[in-house]
């Protein structure tokens, strides 16, 4: 099976300073690809450079390749518009659209699409909520703010709309370091269930979540990929020594 | 090295001083406040003791009428002035919110924050240049300016519409609009930027990340604050209503019920208390004028206390998302 993204010699940079460094990853279709590391190595930067959002930060800029089924995003002519709707990203802090209801939420992508039709709308909603089970809660109060919710209401709501749009890789960046277990319980689940027809990429600073949900694991450490391959073997058998502290938690 | 402080007043001697002098100058702010408020409210009193004559002679007329006539049957009706006040503020807003939207998205979503302080400051200063400079800058640049090259062609493409017909003197109805406009975009963009700079910027993440443009972009951040947007109009709308000087030096200061035309003179409430206060040379005629002055302050007040009420519930809205 070809890979979902392939990125090749990624490099990027604030301003200077320079928080990636050469970069070269496969991810695969259809599963969960997690990406731990200490604060501040770049995993972040790394998420964002996958649809070219770092870009949209005046300092930033990057080199290299990310090939998306095989287009290389980077390329001259490729429009970051187009990318960011099939490459789509669930941020660390809920960020719903709190002046608009909870269904005009989860449709905003839609609407930039020009998609008006009431009826594909309503279902599209509908499916959205159900995918993230959030339907039940919220299939009452659609016409409420997006802020009325709990915060891992919220952030299933973010899901959902990310969702909306159909994309076919869908970015996490810590989407549960603002949340209860409870709600982290449920969006553990939500994202298993995902996996089967998404490719996931998801930051985690939690290292028994990175171990339950995703089947690949890549070690990010000052802006370098350490080590990357199947969730168990990374922590379970760690080639790198770095890793094995990292995971073991004995790390400064 | 530990110190045990006993008493902090013993260790900083002055720190009693200074929270006395806190107080001192909590009362004090309190004192000048509440002065505030007690000149707004004998300003009114005075301007219903003024216009008490007025009142009384001509009730509900003085509102409705279209009459002004201090020389002979010395009749007063204000319709006229409100109507011109009323007009050249929507032409004022007409011409002046498009830009200043521009302006404050430009200012906090296109130009790089290091430049455009530098843009802040030059609106911000032209906010504060005093409006009979913008009157004698609308007399002696605009005002030519106007007449010779921009109305003499829209009467030529579009003097079959009434509006843009007849003759051209260069002072007049759109000029007012002009000279207002340009005074209310500084205040006016200003409030715009603050209100766009708070939008936290998860929310133009959020909707970039759903594949918006830098359009779509800014249209949401828009949204996001639109009812603060509503205030700020209001807000130049009660500084167009408010605005007296620059106005009368081009309006052409006539009064008449309805202009025949954009380019026609005409007048405002506030141009004519300026200009007919001093030839007012009997009571009811003062009286008059006193009555305009307090229908305009009524209209004034309202507009503004609703323009700051919006503005301040926005900001105080927003930021209270962008903390959680
Ligand atoms: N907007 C920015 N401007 C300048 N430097 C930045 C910016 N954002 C991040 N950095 C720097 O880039 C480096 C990588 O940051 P990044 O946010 O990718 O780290 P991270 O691995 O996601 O950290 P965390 O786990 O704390 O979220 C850090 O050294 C950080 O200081
Ligand atoms: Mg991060």
């Amino acid at each position: 099976m070809a890979p979902k993204l392939e990125v090749e010699d990624l490099n990027a940079w604030f301003g200077t300073k320079q928080v990636l460094k050469n970069i070269n990853i496969k991810i695969e279709e259809n599963a969960v690809t997690a990406i731990i590391g200490p604060s501040g190595c770049g995993k972040t930067t790394f998420l964002r450079c996958l649809n070219r959002m770092h870009e949209i930060n005046p300092d930033a800029r990057v080199s290299g390749k990310v090939l998306f089924n095989g287009l290389n995003i980077y390329g001259n002519g490729v429009d970051p518009v187009m990318i960011r709707k099939k490459i789509g990203m669930v941020f660390q802090k809920p960020n719903p659209f709190p002046m608009m209801s909870i269904y005009d939420n989860v449709v905003a992508g839609l609407k930039l699409n020009g998609v008006r039709d009431k009826k594909s709308l309503d279902a599209v909603v509908r499916r959205s909520l159900e995918l993230v089970n959030l339907w039940d809660e919220v299939k009452d109060d659609l016409n409420k703010s997006g802020a009325s919710l709990s915060g891992g209401q919220q952030q299933r709501l973010c899901i959902a709309r990310a969702l909306a749009v159909e994309p076919e890789v869908l970015l996490m960046d810590e989407p549960c370091s603002a949340l209860d277990p409870i709600s982290t319980a449920k969006i553990e689940v939500l994202i298993r269930k995902l996996a089967k027809t998404y490719t996931i990429v998801i930051v985690t600073h939690n290292m028994q979540q990175a171990a339950r949900v995703s089947d690949y694991t890549a070690f990010f450490y000052l802006g370098e990929l350490i080590e990357y391959g199947p969730t168990k073997q990374i922590f379970e058998n760690p080639k790198h020594e770095l890793t094995e502290k990292y995971i073991t938690g004995k790390f400064g | 090295m530990k110190v045990k402080y006993k008493n902090k007043h013993t260790v900083f001697p002055y720190l009693k001083w200074l929270i006395i002098g806190d107080n001192i100058f909590k009362i004090i702010s309190a004192l000048f406040a509440s002065t505030i408020l007690l000149l707004l409210g004998l300003m009114v009193y005075e301007l219903i003791k003024g216009s008490w004559l007025s009142i009384q002679t001509f009730g509900l007329d003085f509102i409705l009428g279209t009459k002004w006539d201090p020389a002979i049957s010395k009749v007063f009706g204000a319709l006229p002035l409100i109507l011109g006040t009323a007009v050249t503020s929507a032409i004022a807003l007409l011409i002046g919110v498009p830009i200043s939207l521009g302006v404050g998205l430009a200012l906090s979503e296109y130009i790089p924050k290091r430049y455009g302080f530098v843009i802040s400051f030059l609106v911000e200063l032209l906010a504060a240049v005093p409006s009979v400079i913008y009157g004698l800058w609308g007399m002696f640049v605009l005002i030519p300016f106007l007449r010779d090259y921009i109305y003499s062609h829209i009467r030529a493409l579009f003097g079959f519409i009434p509006i843009f017909s007849g003759p051209i003197y260069g002072g007049g109805v759109l000029t007012a609009g002009i000279v207002l406009a340009i005074m209310i975009i500084p205040t006016v963009s200003a409030v715009m930027r603050d209100l766009f700079m708070i939008v936290p910027n998860s929310q133009r993440e959020a909707i970039i990340a759903l594949g918006a443009t830098k359009l779509e972009t800014v249209k949401t951040v828009v949204s996001y604050t639109r009812s603060g947007v509503i205030g700020a109009i209001i807000l130049g709308l009660g500084r167009a209503i408010g605005e007296t000087m620059a106005v009368t030096m081009v309006i052409g200061n006539r009064f008449q019920v309805w202009p025949s035309s954009l380019f026609d003179a005409w007048y405002t409430m506030s141009a004519i208390i300026a200009n007919e206060l001093l030839e007012a040379t009997y009571d009811l005629y003062v009286s008059a004028l006193m009555n305009v002055a307090l229908a305009l302050l009524f209209i004034t007040l309202v507009i503004n206390i609703l323009s700051r009420l919006i503005v301040w519930r926005t900001l105080r809205l927003v930021r209270g998302i962008a903390k959680e």
